[in-house]
């Protein structure tokens, strides 16, 4: 009878994707590139807050927009008429962006000429909540459509978060959202999240969302 | 759907550790998993067995032991446990404050194998 061993391994599963997104992030700060990684639900308005922050910054700054989507290629094409760097990374069913992903998106964008560069991540509350991105800033928006109660049903989300922007405030009376309501779940699971209210629609708060992502660039090129 | 990278990267690191240590079969792998992950331990077997057919990590039964979520109160440093499912609403139980961080809960490991 053969000999049955123990090995102890305690190795941690995803210490390889957050090693590479560390070894992004210190990419980024050589180039003083900001990287922000845009996460919702589909449909929310990443797209559209996308193209507004981009009407808002093109003249200030040079940025770079990564897209991801399980098939299609319509952001893409969106974004690059309007004149910014696009990279298209169809993810074939994955329903997140990891560091590796991110960087060979990175490296068609060529980081060294660029300011900021967003990514657009696919379109899920779950698991790009997961997986470390190499952003430098997490952010997320959450629609009036969706409902109030989103903290409750994707807690991770809501905490890895930096900033959340809550969109189409516009429809706010059609809907029965409780912002105050919606705020103290937030906050229940991440006391020091950024929280702006937008209407990508009317455009309404993108300026404050903007100087929040001016604030943020300054703070990181300084540290960088 | 992200079960699958996690299963692969669990699988690449059983198959190192294999390696090194001349295994001929796993037997077993314990897995750490904290109670925040909505990770369905189910799927993560079938995705495994499906990533470990033909290798010497075929056959492997996964055990995965669940770490409770514990916070710890940033103002008097109490720590507690608490219920995954009403996290909403999470207080120090001693000094009621709502500045928390986390202790356990939300790992990940592979913490051991057994080879033969």
């Amino acid at each position: 009878m053969e000999e049955i061993r123990l090995i102890e391994v305690k190795e941690n599963i995803l210490s390889d994707n957050k090693s590479k997104a560390n070894e992004l992030r210190d990419r980024l700060r050589s180039t003083g590139t900001f990287m922000l990684n845009l996460m919702s639900s589909p449909g929310s308005g990443k797209t559209s807050l996308i193209l507004r922050t981009i009407e808002a910054l093109k003249d200030e700054l040079c940025l770079g927009v990564i897209e991801a989507d399980i098939e299609s290629i319509v952001d893409s094409e969106k974004v690059a008429s309007r004149g910014v760097k696009v990279v298209q990374l169809r993810t074939g069913g994955f329903c997140h962006l990891d560091a590796t992903m991110v960087s060979e998106g990175l490296n068609v964008l060529g980081p060294q000429d660029l300011d900021l560069v967003i990514i657009e991540n696919v379109g899920n509350l779950v698991c790009p909540a997961e997986f470390d991105t190499g952003a430098i800033k997490n952010a997320m928006i959450l629609s009036i459509p969706e409902g109030d109660d989103k903290p409750l049903k994707y807690p991770l989300m809501f905490t890895v978060c930096d900033v959340l922007v809550v969109n189409k405030i516009d429809a706010m009376g059609v809907f029965d959202f409780d912002l105050r309501a919606f705020e103290k779940r937030v906050r229940a699971l991440n006391q020091n999240i950024d929280i702006f209210m937008t209407s990508c629609k009317t455009g309404e708060g993108i300026n404050s969302w903007v100087n929040w992502i001016r604030n943020e660039l300054k703070a990181f090129s300084t540290l960088a | 759907m992200h079960e699958l990278p996690i299963v692969k990267s669990i699988f690449d690191i059983c198959v190192k550790h294999a390696t090194a240590n001349n295994a001929k079969k796993i037997l077993s792998v314990t897995l750490k998993v904290g109670e925040v992950s909505d990770l369905q331990d189910q799927w993560i077997q079938r995705y495994f067995d499906y990533l470990s057919k033909g290798t010497i990590v075929e056959g492997a039964k996964l055990v995965i032991k669940r770490v409770p979520l514990v916070m710890r109160c940033k103002l008097c440093s109490e720590s507690f446990q608490v219920n995954v499912n009403e996290r909403r609403q999470v207080e120090c139980p001693r000094c009621k404050g709502t500045k928390l961080a986390y202790v356990s809960g939300r790992e990940y490991i592979v913490e051991n194998l057994e080879i033969v």
